[in-house]
């Protein structure tokens, strides 16, 4: 396996450069080759959401594309959400509103949260659901959850 | 100043802030120098002999450490246990690769350990198997039936099992009934699907002989000793880790082929191995739960007075026995009358092996099945009697005077106030209303229905007598020099919250910050004994335990404040966290300073032990059994079969509530996976026994759309049978929620004649329904 890639990519702020192979999954580049485990693994089929991630500020579900596909792009994960002042809003909400028990799809559900309310600031209950529908959360029934999104809209608004 | 009490109160939970950042370690997330990658080669037949193994080109891959099957492994490692006992029960072998044949699609053949994982996968691709199909049975009655395909050839049939019990005579009751009514139920097998598969990492240092193996386990104490057995090696040389683990429903309260599998690599190879589960490989090779079939009979006299019931049932087992799979048909068996009072039961349960991967406890285990069985027969029985659904209910339910509750089927429910939740429940959906506007509707070409489920559950496992593997658990708690706590649990939280809830325990009853308190779980070097979590056994057992150790804490430091005080005991009083002599409050000492005191050592009574801990291992006098009503209210699209929820009311009681945000978390969560159930999820093999659902773009898992609005409330009834009177509730949602579902969809279309459907409730099957004409 000696054909490896150039990619170069921003990954929560910081240049980075590596040889990759070119059938690395981005989810096993940032987690194995950077150690941003944050970003889970739930299915490996894009279809549980469990390791959506930001792709020049849009949520994808790093499963399944390839590390060399995000050549010169900006990628967010959950590590890049909270700062030194504390929580992201939708972080801090989620644990208000005991929107995770098991934790293991909730940084997938933030990402994709995230890019709920960038685009949809004030999302009715039911954009909500509709918004989330590609993140499965096994634990809590999704009311917690969807009264988290709701409480971090209002937050996020306030704060603008 | 007053220390506020936090039992009782919405606590936020202590795991999330590492857990929403994504700063927690799953199996997975564990970084460990030099670890080699394990791929498992699994079998695309059903059944099938296996002639012949070519490894050579997997092992000549660059990259390639090396490459096992059935034959390497020979008899060093035993077969996988089946801990639940029944006399009647076959066990066959269970290697942890298959020997010389397969038995279901996903079961492991050979195994690559590689330097990475890509390079094992690759290396899959390149072990050539010389697979002989042979018949194979997908079927369960079709299994057992004569003429069936043989699973296991050593035996003249499928039969794995019997199992029966209950009391009375129901030719009796048949005799003095006045209508008898009968029906078949399917209940379908059912994926579990944490989010997080599972996962192991095998440790072995040769020089101090230890290993290591870190699971995505509801279990770390009982593998430990199950490795043990397995391994032929040494329990104490043995440490398990469950670390973060991302959920479990039932299907990590087991012991896998791949948690020995990777442990015996990690022996042989003298390395860490690691190995994480796919989501396919999950959907073959992870329990599956449910899987049952049966016919039910009630005999009914015409007042609606239930004088006997029989359900004769048969259980999916699969090809092989896991942990608990024999141990699922007794908890539908001793749970089949519910909250009524019925005093001739009879059960009857077989289990068949079928050409599948093995049923086993997924969350509710075998009480959902009960559930469904009692819940529809009652509605059955309504309709049968022309009778209100309701009315039927009240008049056969258990009073509270009754408790505890002597039953049939042997079982004593401990408290229960059945009327009462059903009341609220009826108060808060506006039954009267519904019925008429039910008839309105119908007048109109609209089909709702009303469904009712008003379950009662057996959890809390358990008394050590009725469970095969100890049912007590451990809790200790220990002051140190400077005031904190240190608690020591046996369960093994993945999701429930324990490190909030009994945090809260302590917080109160020594009188410390919460934040003063940490609990540590899922480490058998660092827990010293436990049982783990399942069966809505965490407060109620585990908490029980951390609450008893708690107040013998609180004894040693109220005996060291006396000392200190030159007071007796009994002249002390305890408050926010200090001991003052009555009636003198400027004479006291914190329990911090009693913890100094106790660690220093100077000042302690004669003969009393320095340190300031108790362990405490509480066995439980019985289960608990928790209830509630949920009311389901429904409309179906005749046109297109799809049905909406329009209402969905849940009162549930779960004895006392430790901390209500998480209660209601457990309840909604249960409902999430018993609406799976009711109407999306189903396990399918073909006839031949391949696998149909392989992935979750066929194995319908409830998302956020699909959940309707829920209505909550609850009744506090508390347990007798432990101190703080708490019963549990993380199977609750589960257990009541299905049958309310199934029962509103079967009342809706009772105008098209339809008396029972078979979950899951797909809009095909109910279109189909539609089709029969109005009657």
């Amino acid at each position: 396996m000696a054909n490896t890639t150039k990619i170069e990519v921003r990954v929560n702020g910081v240049g980075r450069t590596a040889e990759v192979q070119p059938r690395l999954l981005l989810v096993h580049y940032l987690r194995d080759v950077l150690g941003l485990t944050g970003t889970h693994i739930g299915c490996e089929t894009s279809l549980c959401g469990a390791c959506t991630v930001m792709v020049d500020g849009a949520a994808v579900k790093s499963c399944t594309l390839l590390a060399v596909q995000v050549d010169g792009c900006e990628v967010q994960t959950i590590e890049s959400l909270a700062t030194d002042d504390g929580l992201h809003p939708i972080q801090e909400a989620f644990w208000d509103c005991h929107g995770l028990q098991c934790g293991f799809c909730t940084p997938g559900m933030i990402m994709a949260t995230r890019q709920l309310l960038q685009e949809n600031p004030s999302p009715s209950e039911e954009e909500i659901r509709h918004g989330l529908e590609g993140n499965i959360c096994r634990c809590t029934g999704y009311k917690h959850i969807v009264d988290a999104v709701q409480q971090a809209a209002e937050q996020m608004k306030a704060g603008t | 100043m007053p220390v506020s009490k936090l039992v009782g109160t919405k606590v936020k939970r202590r795991e999330d802030p590492r857990l929403v950042q994504g700063l927690s370690h799953y199996v997975d997330d564990l970084r460990m120098a030099d670890v080699l990658q394990v791929a498992i080669l699994r079998s695309p037949h059903a059944h099938a002999r296996i002639n012949g193994i070519d490894k050579g080109a997997a092992q000549a891959l660059p990259g390639v450490v090396s490459v096992v099957n059935g034959a390497d492994i020979g008899d060093s490692v035993g077969s996988v246990p089946c801990a639940a006992a029944n006399p009647t029960l076959r066990t066959p072998p269970h290697p942890v690769l298959a020997q010389g044949e397969v038995r279901y699609v996903g079961e492991p053949v050979a195994a690559v350990v590689a330097e990475d994982s890509y390079t094992a996968r690759d290396a899959l691709d390149l072990i050539e198997v010389d697979y002989e199909p042979l018949p194979a049975v997908s079927d369960l009655e079709k299994a057992l039936q004569p003429g069936s395909p043989l699973v296991h050839s050593q035996w003249d049939s499928n039969q794995a099992f019997t199992f029966e019990c209950g009391t009375g005579d129901m030719d009796k009751a048949r005799a003095e009934a006045d209508v008898i009514v009968k029906q078949k139920f399917i209940h379908q097998r059912l994926a579990p699907i944490p989010v997080e598969t599972r996962g192991v990492v095998a440790r072995y240092f040769p020089g101090e002989g230890e290993l290591t193996v870190w699971s995505s386990t509801q279990i770390p104490h009982l593998l430990r000793a199950m490795l043990a057995l397995v391994l032929g090696f040494p329990e104490h040389r043995i440490r398990v880790i469950a670390p973060e683990v991302g959920g479990g429903f039932g299907c990590k309260l087991n012991v896998y082929r791949e948690e020995a599998l990777l442990a015996h690599l990690a022996m042989k190879l003298k390395a860490t191995v690691k190995w994480i589960e796919g989501r396919r490989e999950n959907m073959q090779a992870t329990i599956h739960g449910r899987g049952q079939v049966g016919t039910v009979e009630a005999a009914v006299k015409k007042d609606g007075t239930i004088l006997g019931v029989t359900y004769d049932s048969l259980l999916d087992t699969g090809a092989y026995h896991q942990l608990l799979t024999p141990g699922m048909p007794p908890l539908t068996g001793l749970m089949i009358s519910g909250s009524y009072k019925i005093p001739t039961l009879k059960f009857t349960s077989t289990g068949g092996f079928t050409n599948k991967v093995a049923t086993d406890a997924y969350r509710g285990a075998g009480r959902p099945e009960a559930t469904l069985v009692i819940e529809r027969t009652m509605d059955l029985i309504a309709r049968e009697l022309d009778m209100d659904p309701v009315e039927l209910r009240r008049k056969n339910f258990a009073q509270p005077a009754d408790f505890p509750l002597p039953v049939a089927t042997g079982l004593a429910y401990d408290s229960g106030n059945y009327q009462a939740a059903l009341d609220k429940a009826l108060e808060m959906v506006g039954y009267d209303d519904l019925r008429a506007e039910q008839k309105r509707l119908r007048e109109e070409g609209r089909y709702l229905g009303i469904g009712f489920s008003t379950y009662v559950e057996i959890c809390a496992m358990g008394p050590s007598a009725a469970l095969p593997a100890g049912g007590w658990e451990s809790g200790t708690v220990r002051m140190d020099f400077t005031g904190k706590a240190t608690v020591l649990t046996g369960v093994s939280p993945h999701g429930q919250g324990e490190e909030t809830t009994f945090a809260q325990i302590v917080s109160d009853d020594l009188g410390i910050p919460i934040e003063d308190v940490a609990v540590l779980h899922g480490d058998t070097a660092v827990v010293p004994n436990g049982i783990g979590t399942f069966g809505s056994r965490g407060i109620s057992v585990g908490g029980t335990a951390v609450y008893m150790a708690t107040q013998q804490v609180r004894e040693k430091a109220e005996a060291i404040a006396a000392n200190v005080l030159e007071c007796s005991a009994e002249d002390l009083e305890f408050e926010d966290g200090k001991f003052s002599v009555k009636g003198v409050p400027d004479k006291g000492i914190t329990i911090q300073e009693v913890a100094l005191q106790a660690h220093v050592a100077t000042k302690l009574p004669a003969g009393m032990e320095p340190g300031l801990q108790a362990t405490s291992v509480f066995e439980p006098s019985n289960f608990t059994f928790p209830f509630g009503t949920h009311i389901c209210v429904v409309e179906v699209d005749t046109h297109s079969g799809e049905i909406e929820i329009k209402k969905y009311v849940a009162v549930d009681d779960c004895g006392k509530v430790i901390n209500p945000m998480i209660v209601d978390g457990q309840v909604q969560g249960g409902i999430a996976q018993g609406l799976g159930q009711a109407l999306l999820e189903e396990v399918v093999y073909d006839e031949d026994g391949q696998l149909v659902t392989g992935s979750l773009m066929d194995y319908a898992v409830a998302r956020a759309e699909d959940l309707p609005p829920l209505e909550f409330a609850r009744t506090e009834t508390p347990s007798p049978v432990n101190p703080m009177g708490v019963k549990g509730v993380g199977e609750a949602g589960t257990i009541g929620s299905t049958p309310s579902i199934v029962n509103a969809v079967v009342d809706a279309l009772a105008p098209f004649g339809v008396t029972h459907i078979d979950m899951p409730l797909k809009p095909e099957k109910i279109w189909r329904l539609c089709q029969g004409g109005t009657k």
